[in-house]
């Protein structure tokens, strides 16, 4: 199955947002909670796509949506404040506009997991844009198997959404697994990359689809691990990141390989973009 | 013994092991449990056991002066804690902390040494899989050496 692009709105019409919260997660990491300017309820999106958000006088950046599907009226991010405009966009005063473009790309395949368990594997940041998938299994908990979420950071104060965590642990027929790189003394969880987690993992890989975001590097390892325990290729998916600019698969700047990262992805399936994984430079 | 038998033999660790061998295991085997916060092994000192951690969690620890250890892995049921009984200098190289109660089947490597050196393919049984062991937390070692999650990646 190939993963189709899930565009329903004009992709080069930007839409007015006002920002409701801005609320920091981690040292460097934020979640941005916007509304419609207009009143009206935002544009619904599938778990896993993203927006373009313009902070006016800086740039626009491409984030990946980290909020509940269900809920219409507003729109959440998770920004890593890294570079001039991550650090523009997450200093918004609420009350100040920001535009939206999107929802953009193609999302997780929540519809083909149905009947099936899923493995969220996710790594720093990448659990951002499974959190969404997250939700939305647990909202439609009957449809699904069991969810099984293996989360890696770098240390624990790193670890994003800690509450949340906690809440989706104790979710009947759910497994969270959390690593990290490197533990202080009062971490009482794991310490070893996310891949160490698999061992303690309840899998069913006949049964399973795998939904994977993080560094790429951490996804080729996990990618291996998955395979090592039986999934098939079919049934794994990953989300790509790339420096995007229009969106729309014209410019070029997301291309990678015969792909547009932007119109083709973010969310691809790992038989299709495999090659291209094993690519030096690309 | 009959019951550290049935538990070695099922094992992973020890999965495909020649049922002579997993009688010489259970010879050098005991039942052992350690408390929250207690070491389990130091740095420095003989290394003559090896352990399967049956429950709880472990925590591989470098020592460095001047701050607080470092915690480089942890360990959890079913895992196996300890190598370094089975090559000189037979010195532990990590410490190795209960982060809560733990129980585990502690092997004596000292007499499981001996009978390597004189059966050598229970030796090569053992090395075997040790090796592989090694292997994989080399692998994670390495993962974790990239830094995978930094900005500067």
């Amino acid at each position: 199955m190939t993963v189709t692009p899930q565009i329903e709105v004009d992709p080069m019409l930007m839409h007015p947002y006002v920002v409701r919260e801005v609320a920091k997660e981690t040292p460097d990491t934020f979640t941005l909670t916007i509304e419609p300017g207009n009143g009206e309820g935002s544009s619904s999106f599938v778990p896993g796509q993203f927006s373009m958000l313009w902070v006016f006088g800086v740039g626009e950046l491409p984030i990946s949506i980290s909020g509940d599907p269900a809920k219409h009226n507003r729109l959440v991010y998770t920004v890593r404040s890294v570079g001039q405009a991550t650090h523009a966009l997450v200093s918004q005063p609420v009350g100040n506009s920001v535009g939206v473009r999107g929802p953009l790309g193609t999302g997780w395949p929540a519809k083909a997991a149905r009947g099936k368990d899923v493995i969220i594997v996710a790594g720093g940041i990448g659990l951002a844009p499974l959190r969404p998938l997250v939700y939305h299994v647990l909202a439609n908990r009957k449809e699904y198997g069991r969810l099984v979420i293996l989360y890696g950071a770098r240390s624990p104060r790193e670890l994003l959404y800690r509450k949340e965590l906690a809440s989706w642990a104790r979710n009947r027929e759910t497994q969270l697994l959390v690593t990290v790189d490197y533990g202080g003394l009062a971490w009482r969880g794991h310490v070893g990359v996310v891949t160490t987690l698999f061992k303690y993992a309840r899998l069913q890989p006949a049964h399973s689809v795998a939904m994977v975001c993080g560094p790429e590097i951490m996804m080729r390892f996990v990618t291996r691990e998955l395979e090592m325990h039986g999934l098939r290729r079919d049934d794994i998916y990953l989300s790509m990141e790339r420096n995007m600019k229009c969106a729309v698969g014209v410019c070029g700047h997301c291309q990678y390989g015969p792909y547009f990262i932007c119109k083709d992805g973010p969310v691809f399936r790992y038989e299709q973009i495999r090659p291209l994984l094993e690519k030096y430079e690309l | 013994m009959e019951n550290l038998e049935r538990i070695i033999a099922e094992h992973p660790f020890f999965e495909g092991l020649d049922s002579e061998f997993t009688k010489l295991m259970v010879s050098c085997a005991s039942n052992v449990r350690f408390k929250a916060g207690t070491y389990i092994l130091k740095e420095g000192d003989p290394a003559n056991t090896f352990y399967l951690i049956r429950e709880g969690k472990v925590a591989v620890e470098v020592f460095a002066p001047q701050r607080q250890p470092i915690i480089v892995a942890t360990l959890s049921v079913g895992e196996l804690l300890g190598w370094s009984w089975l090559l000189p200098p037979f010195q532990w190289r990590f410490h190795a902390r209960a982060i809560d109660s733990v129980r585990a089947i502690a092997l004596d490597g000292k007499c499981l040494r001996t009978k390597c050196e004189e059966n050598h393919d229970l030796g090569y049984a053992v090395l075997k899989r040790f090796a592989q062991i090694m292997e994989h937390r080399l692998e994670a070692t390495r993962l974790q050496l990239l830094d995978v999650y930094s900005v500067s990646r």
